[in-house]
Formats: structure tokens, C-alpha cells, sequence
């Protein structure tokens, strides 16, 4: 299985329609301790994306694509995300996706890249939302993400143990953000109230990395891909 | 012949970008003042393309001598932050001023009026917080060094009060004085002091405020107003000066007679208000 392109963009089909499909749900957790549009946000962001993407394709169809750099999929996501999801989640996202495309900029991605592609997107998160970990925000399940596909390259697994790593880390991390009382962020406005409350910033970033490893699992005919549409 | 640095409002709300683009403006009539608010949708939220387009609009309409930006709440901040990312030929000309939403809008756009530099302006939007939730009677909280008030008091001490001169500073309760007249030692930087009595109901707000701040701008003198820095709309505004109050008016340097006298001139007049 390799990470090119084509799998750039079924992970972010993927993590349409996981978002699609959690909507209701993350727009519950945000209208518990934020300002409750995070689900809608989001679902416009990547619906717009998966529209550029089809647009794209139709531009590109009958070309051979298959020196694409995946940093041209993962630019088009974040300046589709900056420009449509509204919330803060938009400047978030996008900068990470802008982040992790000027690292992508080969065909294929070997461990290595992978971990350098989380590493950029977790510096964008971190750095635009002036965030650390513990402050109850997306930085809480994109740190143990990278931290954890670091570890999985160090021990020579390859790009799909990497990102189920990853994957892994976030789901664990995001569910770990209950007790968290938050210091950033609209929900740093509760205090203590924040607490017992799962961030809907971390559960997204759980979805999107459970896409990304989804996607390369699935590859380019497999399963439910959204890609074959 | 608008102000050369221009001003955009980022808020979530259109209503409240459009609110204190209003109020900026009336103050502020020179200045170029454009909102981008809303999210893509429409409701609240915010768009880096909408505000790529309002610093574009806002750089062609000031003629290119620079851009503050003004945001409301978080993800207004990240937006900017975001926009200044993407497009790095804006770094030098547009800067996103850590300061509150209505006040500094309100600062930046007085100070932007009289035809001040892209530093000048980012500064006094910056200083808005301060100089105006603080005492507006402290004269080193705003642009001026404290050399400045040590000047200031030491005029006051020895010429104003002399019975009180174990307590020389607070300008309101140095005495009676005359309009216009002038004071202090001519071997030192002569002090030019007049006193005035508010003559408006509402007294300085914003208005008045910003009136007064930019004669003093334009007039380039350095002026104080019971204490405070005159050139800065806030400060003025925090004094809470209402109808009935008597202020000292002080200058010093070149112009300072004028200056004072069209302070003085202008408070007497009432604004129009009376």
C-alpha cells in the first residue's frame, strides 16, 4: 500500500464522511462546553472540500497523476477549510493542512514522511491556537498522535502501522480530554464546568487520524471508498 | 482625501462590526473603515476569504500606506493570523493590533485620522486596553514618557499650588486659575495653563473627545488635560468629565499658547451640544 495522492484524497472523502456521520454528535459535546457550530463547521468544511476535490478530478481525468505531490491534496483541503468551515476549527485545520503540505511535496510518503506530515500539522494546530498540551483543545489528541507515530517509525513499522499509531493515540487522547478542565479556547470561559466534558476539537482530530489510516487500509479500490465515485 | 492607514473590523457578528465601524467613523471621518464579518454561511463566524478581501479593498482604498487590524474573539484572531500567512507581501503593510474590539477601533481610528503612520496608529490601538480601563490620570499610561509627568508636576508644585506643595501631583485640585494665562518659570520649559468649566450635559465623551484629540494631533503640541494625554481619545473619555467640571489645560513647547487656547475654545463652546 503506498501514500500518494489518490490516498491524500480518500482520507480527506473518509474523514467527509466520518464527520457527516458525527455531526450531531460533536455539535452535542460543543454545545456543551463551547459554542455548539463545530459539527455543522466542520461538515460544511469538508463537504466543500470533497466538491473541489470531484471538481479537480473531472479537470485532471484521462492525465496521469501518478507523480502528484500529496501536498497539492492537502493544499487544496486547507485553503477549502480556511475559506468555509467559520469557526476557529477553520484557521485550525487549515493551518494544519497548509503546515503538512509543504512537507508532503513528493509523490509518496515513506514512515518517515508520515510522521514529518503529523509532526507539520500539529506544529500548525499548536502555533495558530497558541496552544499547549493539557489545555483541553485539538493539541491534546494531535500530541500523543505524532508522539506515538514517532515511536511506531522508530520501531520500523511501516506507513500503515505509523498512522494506526497515530490513529490509536488520538482516539485514546480525545476521550482522555474528559476531566481536562480547559484553559484555552471558548470553553476556558467555564472553568471548572469544562470538566467531564469531551473536547469536540480532540474527537474530530480522532476522526480525521482514524480516517487517514482508514483510507490506507482500504486502498485504492477498497471497501466503502468515497474516492470511487 | 482619506487618512493613509485604513482600518478593518474582523468580528463574528456583521451587527457588531457594523456598530463599531460606526462608531469609529463618526469620530473618525477620514478614515477608511471596513468590516469582514460573518462567517461563509452568512451567520456568525468568520471567513479568510472575507477577510482577504476587506484588507485587500482597504490597502486599494488608503492608498497603500498600511492596514490595522481589529479582531473580536478568538477565532477572528486566528482568521487574521491565518490570512497574514497565506499572503506573506502582507506582513509589511498590515498589522493585527492586540487590543480590544471597540476600543481600540475607537483609538486606532482618531489616531489614523490625523494622518499618523501604520506604527503610530497599531500603537494607540494597542495602548486602548490600558488607557482606558485604567485611571485616566496617569499621565505615563498613554504614548508619553514618564519624563513628561515629572515635567508636569514639577510646574504644578511650584507654580499652581504652593500650599500644597507636600502633595504637589493631582492637577484637579491645584487651585483656581484663570483661562489662558500663563505660568511658569521662563528659564524652564514654559507651561502654558488655562482652566475651563465643561459646559455640555454629557460633557467629553465620544464625540467631544475625539474632537479635542485631533486638534491636538493636528496641532502637534503637546497637551494635557487634567493630567492626562489630550491626543488620546480614551484617555479624554475616561476623565468622565461632565457638565459643571473644571479642567486644567496644559501645554507645553512650540504652539503651546495655541493649543491651549483652542482646547479651551472648544470645551467652552460646548460642542455644539448646548
Amino acid at each position: 500500500m503506498t501514500l500518494d495522492a489518490d490516498w491524500a484524497e480518500r482520507w480527506v472523502r473518509r474523514t467527509a464522511e466520518a464527520v457527516e456521520a458525527a455531526k450531531d454528535e460533536l455539535t452535542e459535546l460543543d454545545r456543551q462546553i463551547g459554542d455548539g457550530d463545530h459539527g455543522e463547521n466542520l461538515h460544511r468544511g469538508f463537504q466543500a472540500v470533497v466538491a473541489r476535490l470531484d471538481a479537480a478530478a473531472v479537470e485532471v481525468s484521462g492525465l496521469d497523476t501518478s507523480d502528484r505531490p500529496v501536498g497539492d491534496v492537502l493544499k487544496i483541503v486547507a485553503t477549502t477549510l480556511m475559506s468555509t468551515v467559520g469557526g476557529a476549527s477553520g484557521p485550525l485545520y487549515g493551518t494544519a493542512f497548509l503546515r503538512a503540505s509543504k512537507v508532503s511535496g513528493r509523490p509518496q510518503l515513506d514512515p518517515s514522511s508520515v510522521v514529518a506530515l503529523l509532526e507539520a500539522a500539529l506544529e500548525g494546530v499548536a502555533s495558530r491556537g497558541k496552544a499547549q498540551v493539557g489545555e483541553k483543545t485539538m493539541v491534546d489528541a494531535w500530541q500523543p498522535a505524532v508522539d506515538a507515530a514517532e515511536r511506531a517509525a522508530q520501531d520500523g513499522g511501516d506507513e500503515i502501522a505509523v498512522l494506526r499509531a497515530a490513529a490509536e493515540a488520538a482516539d485514546k487522547a480525545a476521550h482522555d480530554t474528559i476531566p481536562l478542565v480547559a484553559t484555552k479556547g471558548r470553553a476556558s470561559y467555564l472553568g471548572e464546568r469544562s470538566a467531564g466534558h469531551e473536547d469536540p476539537g480532540a474527537r474530530s482530530t480522532a476522526l480525521l487520524l482514524g480516517a487517514a489510516m482508514a483510507a490506507a487500509l482500504a486502498g485504492p479500490d477498497g471497501g466503502a471508498d468515497g474516492a470511487a465515485a | 482625501m482619506s487618512a493613509p492607514v485604513a482600518l478593518v473590523l474582523v468580528s463574528h457578528s456583521t451587527d457588531l462590526a457594523r456598530g463599531v465601524a460606526e462608531l469609529a467613523g463618526q469620530m473618525a471621518p477620514d478614515v477608511v473603515i471596513r468590516t469582514a464579518a460573518g462567517g461563509p454561511d452568512g451567520g456568525l463566524g468568520t471567513s479568510v476569504e472575507v477577510v482577504q478581501e476587506a484588507i485587500r479593498a482597504a490597502l486599494d482604498d488608503a492608498g497603500r500606506a498600511g492596514v490595522v487590524v481589529l479582531a473580536d474573539l478568538g477565532s477572528s484572531i486566528l482568521t487574521v493570523e491565518t490570512v497574514l500567512e497565506l499572503d506573506e507581501d502582507l506582513a509589511d503593510v498590515v498589522r493585527l493590533a492586540s487590543a480590544p474590539f471597540v476600543e481600540g477601533a475607537v483609538a486606532a481610528a482618531v489616531t489614523a485620522h490625523g494622518g499618523a503612520s501604520l506604527a503610530a496608529v497599531l500603537g494607540s490601538a494597542e495602548d486602548a486596553a490600558r488607557s482606558f480601563a485604567g485611571s485616566g490620570r496617569e499621565p505615563g499610561s498613554g504614548r508619553e514618557p514618564g519624563s513628561t509627568a515629572s515635567a508636569a508636576q514639577g510646574s504644578a508644585g511650584a507654580g499652581n499650588a504652593p500650599g500644597e506643595s507636600t502633595t504637589p501631583p493631582p492637577w484637579p485640585h491645584a487651585g483656581p486659575g484663570i483661562a489662558a494665562d500663563r505660568r511658569g518659570d521662563p528659564g524652564q520649559s514654559a507651561t502654558v495653563t488655562g482652566r475651563v468649566i465643561v459646559r455640555n450635559p454629557l460633557g467629553l465623551h465620544a464625540r467631544p473627545a475625539a474632537l479635542v484629540s485631533r486638534k491636538v494631533a493636528e496641532l502637534g503640541a503637546r497637551v494635557r488635560v487634567d493630567g492626562v494625554d489630550a491626543s488620546s481619545v480614551l484617555q479624554l473619555m475616561a476623565l468622565g468629565a461632565t457638565e459643571g467640571r473644571e479642567l486644567l489645560v496644559e501645554a507645553e513647547g512650540p504652539g503651546a499658547d495655541e493649543a491651549v487656547r483652542a482646547v479651551v475654545g472648544m470645551i467652552e463652546g460646548g460642542f455644539g451640544e448646548v
